[in-house]
């Protein structure tokens, strides 16, 4: 960069009119379109089904969280940005696709200062401190839940899911994956697929899930490797302790249907950052993920485990992307 | 040689423009593990004070006699013989807190803070230069244990030297107390004295 400005200048100084050459390296066919605007765009199209789903089961608390954690997120962009001395840019989606993602991983009951909190550490610790969007090494939405849910074990664990007293019915009950961590009970699948149970704030409903996530799949937002190898690793890790204990598939359903599995593997752990480059890689890394997640599920005092996996993943990733460097043709 | 600096210079140094943790990034082990409560953090401090000033006015006063080859191994073993007296002492006076910091007294014997300041002034001046070198540096070491323990724990307990400061209703940020606060809090705060001093 410096050295093309440079010679750009010796150029004009000497006042030789000559042709102006760009010099760019390859490739050199590029989509304009696809631009980092337009993906953010993508993802928030894509969690419309989950954030419809969430605001229809679990009406006032969904709006709440999706409030704070959108209005949160773009004020600390707003303020971070301005700390580093470089351009504000909300205008490419970014903060606010971080706001949705981190409001819709929270617990519906989750106090306001959870959220804020974690959305001020997801954009100020997360992403610009690392060097803004594109730079940062940890998915932020994912930094700034982990960050109040080990501050606020009290307010953020399994048992803070279950409220009662409120107009919300999903509310009432224990979240399907502490309900079988802690007693072993499996919910019905068609419960788990429509998403009338409780649980974060996204996650419940698979089928909003896998809407989103084909359409971003589709539109090439996100890599279909990650979220196939992740799901895949986990039902063929789920089918030992199911065939182990006769439960005839209804236990990988609960894994793969149940828990954050559908909305991670789609929206958390496809960010374009913090995954691998290569289409290798990605599996790599969506395996990985997907057995962190059932090592987590299985034998951690977490009931779910996708937030820590798709994190530990994110840190292995620049070990990945060594490993998956691809050969040039004519390389041995 | 260069000349020395005096030791006015080399108390009012230790303090802040060379703080050992913000300017110079040395022991930053105990920053790390203790500082999760003042009360640690103060006795660290003292801990911390007393090996410096005795290790450097000993180094100070032995320094014609030391061998090139040899030096490290007489300030380890000088600053080893006060860490062991600090150890002692902290257990028989102060017994909850000698469990409390556990190993990291007896590690301030590989603190490079201390040998460090053996190298640099005690093995080369005079007895009263080292000894301010050691008090500026232990303010500054002091200083800046106080400063992030003051966070952490006010943040992680809302208690303030194990009183309570913050309202009742306070949430405390368990992850403050846990070793990942201390890495967010020494880097926010290293952040923000580097941008200070640029400022300037």
């Amino acid at each position: 960069m410096i050295k093309a400005a440079e010679r750009q200048q010796t150029v004009t100084t000497k006042d030789i009119p000559s042709p102006e050459i760009h010099v760019a390296p390859s490739p050199h066919l590029g989509n304009t379109h696809f631009s980092t605007r337009r993906m953010m765009i993508d993802v928030l199209i894509a969690l419309v089904p989950a954030m419809g789903m969430a605001l229809y089961l679990f009406r006032e608390y969904a709006l709440r969280q999706l409030l704070i954690g959108i209005g949160a997120c773009l004020v600390s962009e707003l303020i971070f940005v301005r700390l580093r001395g470089t351009n504000v840019s909300l205008k490419d989606c970014s903060a606010a696709v971080t706001g949705v993602i981190l409001a819709l991983s929270m617990p519906p009951t989750a106090p306001w200062y959870a959220t804020a909190i974690a959305a001020v550490v997801a954009i100020g610790l997360g992403k610009i401190l690392f060097g803004g969007l594109g730079m940062n090494i940890f998915n932020p939405a994912m930094v700034g839940r982990a960050f109040v849910m080990i501050s606020f074990a009290g307010v953020m664990g399994a048992g803070a899911y279950e409220a009662t007293g409120t107009l919300v019915d999903a509310l009432s009950q224990a979240t399907p994956m502490n309900a079988f961590k802690q007693a072993g009970v499996l919910a019905p699948v068609p419960q788990l697929f429509w998403g009338l149970t409780n649980g974060s704030l996204g996650e419940t409903s698979a089928v909003a899930c896998l809407l989103g996530g084909i359409y971003l799949c589709v539109r090439r937002t996100a890599s279909w490797e990650i979220p196939v190898a992740m799901i895949a690793t986990v039902i063929v890790i789920a089918s030992i302790p199911d065939m182990a204990g006769y439960h005839g598939g209804r236990l990988i359903m609960h894994h793969v249907l149940g828990g954050a599995l559908l909305f991670g593997a789609f929206f958390i752990a496809t960010d374009p950052v913090g995954s691998p480059l290569t289409p290798k890689g990605k599996t790599i890394f969506g395996i990985g993920a997907g057995a962190l997640v059932m090592l987590l599920r299985l034998y951690s005092g977490y009931p779910e485990g996708v937030m820590f996996a798709v994190l530990l993943m994110n840190a292995v990733t620049p070990l990945i992307n060594r490993w998956t460097i691809p050969r040039t043709m004519g390389e041995y | 040689m260069a000349e020395q600096p005096t030791a006015l210079e080399r108390f009012v140094q230790g303090i802040l423009p060379e703080n050992p943790v913000y300017r110079q990034l040395i022991g930053l082990c105990p920053i790390l593990a203790i500082t999760n409560s003042m009360q640690a953090a103060v006795t660290m401090a003292v801990a911390v004070t007393f090996v410096l000033v005795c290790a450097n006015a000993v180094i100070s006063l032995i320094r014609p006699l030391l061998k090139p080859h040899l030096r490290i191994v007489i300030f380890t073993l000088t600053i080893a013989t006060f860490v062991t007296i600090a150890d002692r002492v902290l257990a028989a006076y102060l017994y909850q807190m000698s469990k409390t910091l556990g190993p990291y007294i007896p590690l301030i014997i590989v603190n490079c803070l201390i040998i460090c300041r053996c190298e640099v002034c005690a093995s080369k001046q005079p007895v009263f230069t080292a000894v301010s070198d050691a008090v500026g540096q232990s303010i500054g070491y002091g200083l800046a244990l106080a400063s992030i323990a003051c966070v952490r724990e006010v943040l992680g307990t809302g208690m303030f030297f194990g009183m309570r400061v913050m309202p009742a209703a306070w949430p405390d940020w368990s992850v403050m107390v846990l070793p990942p606060g201390g890495f967010i809090v020494f880097g926010l705060l290293l952040g923000t004295a580097n941008w200070i001093s640029n400022r300037r």
